[in-house]
This record gives structure tokens, C-alpha cells and sequence, in this order.
């Protein structure tokens, strides 16, 4: 029997039904990735032992794990699916939407969460207008390093499917919205505005729900040095409370 | 506003910057638009490295490059933008990487011969995009921009007089129909790739709203100017590119000058190198303009001199410290990694053409100042299709790139478009649409067609899938109207998108649901991609020429080469490609450049 990949995938049809899963069965090429083996169900949906079904619902846009869209849970492990290859994977490849999010349908959920963090911590410069007023400040090129590892965050949501503080009992913002601020904090003009971010963390659902399991770190696909932001944060709201208590 | 890329958040950006409330749709959330995949750079005459560069020298370069078939006053009032564009978006807090004084660094690219690509990483598309989606969140917080992601645009609505008085779109999820009225309606969806199957593109990019907008009587101009990019990684699921930027850092395109040559790269002395590029491009070398890079990789696989036989090139940055690599071409290289599994600071990359960008789309007005050569800055006519009302920017509109746009140019194309379109629909706002009568009546009717033509496809029962009838589009477009071209093989082209789009017809729905059906909107998407190939195609077998990146011979059989090439014709064909729908396929007519500025002369590289 010629070589094929096979696939489970945990189906939802809304966001109130119950779930249940499918299995897939497709011919297979090599370079294969999740994203490239859903979309090939999608050319003739039909199950293992053939019965015809829908094709799978996901989130997907630049192939190129930098659009973020396409986190979901392979094997168990969060993660971008468009770099999952298959070869590299167990099969059958178990796919299943991340927890941490509502689910829309199938492998598609509700990130909307995490747009929201960004307007909690005020994730922007606040320019004054988009007229011409020459360059921007000047900034060293190694602090310029530093902070463009932040600003490489896709809002997949990775870091905040695997992480035990985020759940059902909670509002953490999470790591990804942490970084934000400490990207923002370390801009010369964003810095102006520090202690309104510092506020925002220092809020129900900050920084203080961070019970420094690190699996965030580890689980995102653009090795954003998460934790590292999350303590340089945490010393700054401490900094900043103890201002705040001896005397502004 | 209509697409959350770079252009359409520029564009709510100034919009909501004049106190004049914005509704945003996007397909997507608007962080994850296609503008996130640009890499190498943006363009803008900064002139930081004392090479004397200028916004005339960027001008000349960019009309030059594109083979005289764009516009001159907008390409000269972007160029003499770009500078300021750039240090707005430093402003906005983009990472770009910078000098040891902490000024904003440059690099070369493609088609000039000066450092004028400020950049962030290899990421820079990112950057920029973030830096405006924050802006735009600035904006919805404080309540002038409401966004509508996971809408999709189905069509325009137009009163009697043909006004754009709205839109009809599609919320994804609840699949409901609704109709959005606007004194003005920007259209920044991006470019259509997904027409060629493979290519650069995100798979959101099908050029549906673009197609949807000419089959409403918007103007649809120079379709057949499609830029493949010199060098991307081959897939079977799409073709990821390699940015422009890793020639400008250095990086060396070459092939073993043994055909069939089995050993490794590293192992081939640098005399058995064929570096092609640069021995037929003195002055240029690797970065030659897109085009004609693309040409000679194409033809060099042709001839049978590809990498293992294969249609593959090497392209090689081992030679450059590998600390070097990460600072600046960082992203590029861990895809490659990623998809590829093999390191490119230590073994060669392998590459090849893939469809990347289109320079014709939906055609836009500019209105010149006379004294200056540039644009009435603030007028309504700027950015504004044929349709009272309706405006487009970015990749979207046909504008600033003519037969081959310059890498790094299509960033600041974007932000400048959304520059001028904003202060122009305000204007368009308060000077026409303010005086119009009410259109709920043409809101209404828009409304319920679509709602008819969505009931009507959720009973489609044949059967065809649609993602075969994409399959088949995409492998004929590309083989066909990409690198060469030649009219026996266009018409057959056209004859196989009838074809498709018969069968297009007896599509059978696999998918039932009530709830984000996204196989309905694939088949409406698919449908408006055939009508868009048809354009692209049709202007492609009309064009009797070769300009830019249409470069069309007329045998097949014989050698690809100037002989076998149609010339450059300026008498006939220095126009712009317009085409309007017709119930019967794409009627084309030609309209005038604007040539005053600089005067056509031969491009040779």
C-alpha cells in the first residue's frame, strides 16, 4: 500500500455544540505541513473509512509563521501548524483547538482576548499626529536588538494556551501582553507614558497572576524571551508601587 | 474602509486623525494582513550614507524600473515623500535596525544603486504593520475606529446616479449579510496571488474584493503586469519567499557551471561557479531589477543548468558572518530553517521564481500640481477609482509601479497611498457625498442581492470541488501567463478559464453548515479569481510587446532570447491596459501615460 498520512482532528461545529472526532486519511508527499495536509481533506472531505464530511474549519494566512493565525494544539503540544511537518510528527497527528480560547468552530477559536490585553497595557507610541516632525528619537542599535524581540510577537496565543494561570477562574492578560509593555516601556517615546502601562499591569489580571511556570517561554514559536520580560515588569511595578507608597 | 494592511490602516489612520469616524473590515484580524510577510524593506531617499541619493534619483529609478509605464506625478510625490514616511513610522516606535549612532541604517536593494532601504530585520512588513495596527487600536479605544474583522467584502452598493454609497459584506462566523453605508469607501485588499495557486501570498490574497469591485464598474488597469519574485523556496502548499534582502546584504545567486554537477555546493570551486547574474550584469549584478533577475534564473533552469537538473538556483549568503546574517536577515533565514531543514548561514539556499506581487489592479485618479509635478496635496481626486466614491491603495490599486515595481518599494507605495487617500475621502465626504439624498434604497438592494446569491450557492449540489477548479487555475496561470509569454498559449489559457468557470457551475457543496462556512465563501472567492484571471490573460494576449515583467516571445520552440522576444513598442503600447467588465469577458481599451517628467528611453541594465 503506497504511503499515506493520517490525521484525527477534534471537530466542533459552533461554539455550543459538543465535540467529536474524525479521522482523515490523505496520500503522502513529502514537505507536507498541518496546514498543507488540512487543505488537501479540503479537495475531497471525506473520512477514513470514506464517508463524506465537511472540510475542517482553521485559521490560517501567510504559510509562514508570521501571520499567527494558525496555533492550534498537534499532539497534544501548542503550537503554529503551518510549521508543524508532518514528517517530523507522530501519527496519527491528533489536532485539536487550543483550551485557553472559545471555540468557534472546529479548530478555529476566539482570540479576541488578546487584542483586548493590547488596549489594557496602552500597546502603542502615542505620536501626536501622522504630519511630518523629522526622525524619531535616536536609540543604541544593542537596545534596539533587545526590543525587536518583542516586537516579533505574532499574537498567536501560544503562550498563553500552555500557561496554568490562564483558565476559566482568571483575567491574566498573559505573557504575550507583559512583553508588550516592557517593549513599549523601553521606547524612548513610550517611555514617556511607562507608568500608565505599569499601572495596567499592576491591575487585577497583571502581572501579579504570573505564578512562573515558564512554560510560556518554551512554548513560543518565535523564541520571544518571555520570562525575561515578565521580571524585568515585575521589578518595575515594585519600583513603581514603591514610589507611588513613599510619596507621589 | 475595506482590508486592514498597511494601506487601509494608514489611510483609517489619517482619517480618524480628522475627527471623521472609520468602520474597518477585514478578512482577517487586522494584525495578521499580508503586509506581515513583507521582508527586505522600505524605500526612501534618506541619503544617510553620504552617497549623495535624492528623492529625484529614487524617482528616476522607480519610473525607470518599471519601464515607463507608471504615472510620473504620483511615483515623483511618493519619492519625495518616502523620507518623511519613513521617520513617521520611526516615530510610531518600529524597531528599524540602526547605525552605531543610533540613526536609522540602510541597505541596497534591487534596481538602484544607492543604500536606501531602512529596515527592521528581515521583518519589516511586520514592524510596520504592528506599528500601524497600534496606532489604529489607539484609535478604536478612544471610539473613531470601529473594526469589523472576520467580515468579508461581497460588493459595492450603488445609488442611480452610480455613486459608491456602502458595501455589503459577509460576517464569517454568523454568515449574515449586511449593508454598511459611508460618504466613502477605500478598497486596500492586497493583491491577488491566490489566482496563480502557489506564490508568495497569504491564501487570503485571491483579489476577491478587488474582482467584486470591477465587476460592480470599477476599472480594473494593467492586469497583466505580474511581478514573480526572483527567489523564493519551492512547496507544494506555496511558495515562501526569500527576500530581496539577502542579495543587498551580499548574498550571490549561482549555478555549477557543470550541468548536472553532483556535488555538494561547498564542495564546487569557486572557478566551476557560474554567477550569472553578475557576469551579464556588470553594474548590477545580483540586485538587477526583479524582472530581469527573474528572467535570467527562469532561462537558466530552461537551459538545463538548474541545481541538480532541477528548477532550482543557489543562493548563497555562507560567505557572510553568520552573527552579521542574524542581525539583519534574522527572519528570512529561520524560515528557510524552518521549512527547508537545512541551515543557509552554512549550505547554500536552494530557490526559484515564484508569483509574488501584482503591479496592474483597480485603476486610480491623481490630480497634478502643475508647478511641482507632483499631486494637489488634500485633493479628492487622489487614490479615487472611476467610481464616484469608491477609492483603493496599496497593492490593490494599478499605480506608482508600472511593468516591474522595485523590491522595497511596495511598503512606501502602501503608506504613501494611504497618506493622500485619507485627506482625500474626507474631502469627497464633506464636497459630494454630504449633499447626496438618502441610499437606503440602494443599501437595501445590494443587500438582498447578495443574500439571494449566498442562499443560492448554500444549494449548489454538483459535482465539482472548488479547491480542484482552483488547483487547475493556479497550474495555468502559472505555466502560462508568469515569466514568458506567447499568444498561442494565452488563448488556450483563456479558453481553459471558460472551461473552469463552466464548471464553476456544477460546484457541489461539501459543506452544510449555518456557521463560518468557509467553502461558500471559497466558491464566491473562486468565482471572482476567474473573472480576474480572464483580465490578467486577456491584457497579457493584447499587449503585443515585451515591457517589464510582460515579456513575451513569439515561438516557444525556439531560444528564449532577444530575438525571439517582441521589443519594447512605445508608439502603441506605452499605455495603460483598462479593463471593464462585460457580462462576456474583460473589454480592454488603452489610456495615456503620464510621461512628462522623465522622458522614455531605452532600459537596459
Amino acid at each position: 500500500m503506497s504511503r499515506t498520512i493520517q490525521l484525527r482532528v477534534k471537530r466542533q461545529d459552533a461554539p455550543t455544540a459538543s465535540p467529536y472526532w474524525e479521522e482523515y486519511e490523505i496520500p503522502y508527499a513529502p514537505g507536507q505541513n498541518v496546514v498543507s495536509a488540512l487543505m488537501e481533506i479540503a479537495r475531497d472531505p471525506r473520512t477514513r473509512d470514506g464517508k463524506p464530511t465537511s472540510p475542517v474549519v482553521f485559521d490560517r494566512a501567510c504559510l509562514e509563521e508570521v501571520c499567527g493565525s494558525c496555533a492550534m494544539r498537534v499532539n497534544g503540544v501548542s503550537r503554529m501548524a503551518c510549521t508543524a511537518l508532518i514528517d517530523h510528527l507522530e501519527q496519527p497527528v491528533r489536532l485539536e483547538p487550543m483550551a485557553k480560547f472559545p471555540v468557534l468552530r472546529d479548530l478555529s477559536v476566539d482570540r479576541q482576548p488578546m487584542f483586548e490585553a493590547l488596549k489594557r497595557v496602552r500597546g502603542w507610541i502615542p505620536i501626536d499626529g501622522t504630519y511630518d516632525l523629522g526622525p524619531g528619537p535616536r536609540m543604541a542599535e544593542a537596545e534596539r536588538r533587545l526590543a525587536y524581540e518583542y516586537a516579533r510577537c505574532i499574537t498567536c496565543g501560544n503562550c498563553l494556551d500552555v500557561c496554568p494561570q490562564v483558565n476559566d477562574r482568571s483575567n491574566f492578560i498573559g505573557a504575550s501582553a507583559i512583553a508588550q509593555a516592557r517593549l513599549f516601556n523601553s521606547h524612548p517615546t513610550g517611555a514617556m507614558n511607562a507608568a500608565e502601562r505599569l499601572e495596567a499591569l499592576m491591575a487585577d489580571g497583571g502581572i501579579d497572576d504570573c505564578g512562573n511556570a515558564q512554560n510560556c517561554v518554551r512554548a513560543c514559536p518565535k523564541e520571544i524571551p518571555l520570562t525575561t520580560a515578565i521580571a524585568e515588569m515585575y521589578r518595575a511595578t515594585t519600583r513603581h508601587g514603591l514610589k507611588k507608597l513613599l510619596g507621589s | 474602509m475595506v482590508g486592514g494592511g498597511l494601506a487601509g490602516l494608514m489611510t483609517a489612520t489619517r482619517v480618524a486623525e480628522m475627527g471623521v469616524a472609520v468602520d474597518l473590515f477585514s478578512i482577517v484580524p487586522v494584525k495578521r494582513s499580508h503586509s506581515v510577510c513583507a521582508q527586505g524593506g522600505i524605500n526612501g531617499a534618506v541619503n544617510t550614507k553620504g552617497e549623495g541619493d535624492s528623492p529625484e534619483i529614487h524617482f528616476d529609478d522607480t519610473i525607470y524600473g518599471g519601464d515607463f509605464l507608471a504615472d510620473q506625478a504620483p511615483v515623483k510625490a511618493m519619492c519625495y515623500a518616502a523620507p518623511g514616511i519613513i521617520n513617521l513610522l520611526d516615530r510610531m516606535g518600529v524597531m528599524f535596525n540602526r547605525t552605531p549612532e543610533g540613526l536609522l541604517d540602510f541597505r541596497r536593494f534591487g534596481g538602484t544603486r544607492f543604500h536606501r532601504t531602512a529596515f527592521a530585520g528581515a521583518t519589516t512588513g511586520q514592524q510596520l504593520l504592528y506599528a500601524l495596527d497600534e496606532q489604529v487600536r489607539r484609535h478604536e479605544v478612544e471610539g473613531l475606529v470601529r473594526k469589523y474583522e472576520a467580515w468579508e467584502f461581497l460588493g459595492l452598493a450603488r445609488d442611480d446616479a452610480g455613486n459608491c454609497r456602502g458595501i455589503v459584506a459577509l460576517d464569517a462566523y454568523a454568515m449574515r449579510i449586511e449593508a454598511f453605508p459611508a460618504i466613502a469607501v477605500m478598497l486596500a485588499t492586497g493583491g491577488p496571488g491566490i489566482v496563480f495557486g502557489r506564490s508568495t501570498n497569504s491564501v487570503i490574497n485571491t483579489g476577491t474584493a478587488a474582482s467584486a469591485a470591477y465587476q460592480d464598474g470599477a476599472t480594473y488597469a494593467n492586469g497583466e503586469f505580474i511581478q514573480v519574485h526572483p527567489t523564493s523556496i519551492p512547496g507544494s502548499d506555496k511558495l515562501r519567499l526569500m527576500s530581496e534582502s539577502a542579495r543587498g546584504e551580499g548574498g550571490r545567486v549561482w549555478v555549477p557551471r557543470t550541468p548536472g554537477d553532483k556535488r555538494r555546493p561547498e564542495s564546487i570551486p569557486e572557478a566551476e561557479r557560474w554567477y550569472f547574474l553578475e557576469e551579464k550584469y556588470p553594474a548590477y549584478g545580483n540586485l538587477c531589477p526583479r524582472d530581469i533577475a527573474t528572467r535570467e534564473i527562469f532561462l537558466v533552469c530552461r537551459n538545463g543548468f538548474g541545481v541538480d537538473g532541477k528548477r532550482q538556483v543557489y543562493l548563497d549568503v555562507t560567505h557572510i558572518p553568520a552573527r552579521e546574517l542574524d542581525v539583519k536577515l534574522g527572519g528570512i533565514l529561520e524560515i528557510y530553517e524552518k521549512f527547508v531543514g537545512e541551515d543557509p548561514r552554512r549550505v547554500p539556499m536552494r530557490v526559484f521564481p515564484g508569483m509574488h506581487y501584482s503591479m496592474g489592479g483597480l485603476w486610480v485618479d491623481f490630480q497634478k500640481d502643475e508647478k511641482t509635478g507632483m499631486l494637489v496635496e488634500g485633493s479628492p481626486r487622489n487614490q479615487a477609482t472611476n467610481v464616484p466614491g469608491l477609492y483603493a491603495g496599496g497593492e490593490v490599486d494599478f499605480s506608482i509601479h508600472g511593468a516591474n515595481r522595485l523590491g522595497a518599494n511596495s511598503l512606501v507605495s502602501c503608506l504613501y497611498a494611504g497618506r493622500i487617500a485619507g485627506p482625500a475621502m474626507v474631502r469627497h465626504g464633506r464636497d459630494v457625498a454630504a449633499k447626496l439624498p438618502a441610499a437606503d434604497g440602494a443599501l437595501a438592494a445590494a443587500r438582498r442581492k447578495w443574500e439571494e446569491e449566498f442562499r443560492r450557492l448554500a444549494t449548489l449540489s454538483g459535482p465539482e470541488n472548488p479547491h480542484v477548479i482552483a488547483g487547475e487555475m493556479g497550474d495555468w496561470m502559472t505555466d502560462n501567463v508568469t515569466v514568458i509569454r506567447e499568444n498561442g498559449k494565452l488563448r488556450q489559457t483563456e479558453a481553459k478559464l471558460e472551461e473552469l468557470a463552466d464548471r464553476w457551475n456544477r460546484i457541489g457543496l461539501t459543506d452544510q453548515s449555518g456557521y463560518a462556512n468557509r467553502e461558500i465563501s471559497f466558491i464566491n472567492q473562486l468565482r471572482n479569481m476567474l473573472v480576474l484571471a480572464r483580465v490578467i490573460t486577456r491584457g497579457a494576449l493584447l499587449r503585443e510587446e515585451s515591457r517589464g515583467a510582460h515579456f513575451k516571445v513569439r515561438d516557444l520552440s525556439a531560444p528564449i532570447d532577444e530575438k525571439n522576444a517582441l521589443p519594447r513598442d512605445d508608439a502603441n503600447f506605452l499605455k495603460t491596459t483598462m479593463a471593464t467588465h462585460t457580462p462576456d469577458g474583460p473589454q480592454i481599451a488603452y489610456a495615456p501615460v503620464d510621461t512628462t517628467l522623465i522622458k522614455p528611453r531605452v532600459r537596459k541594465y
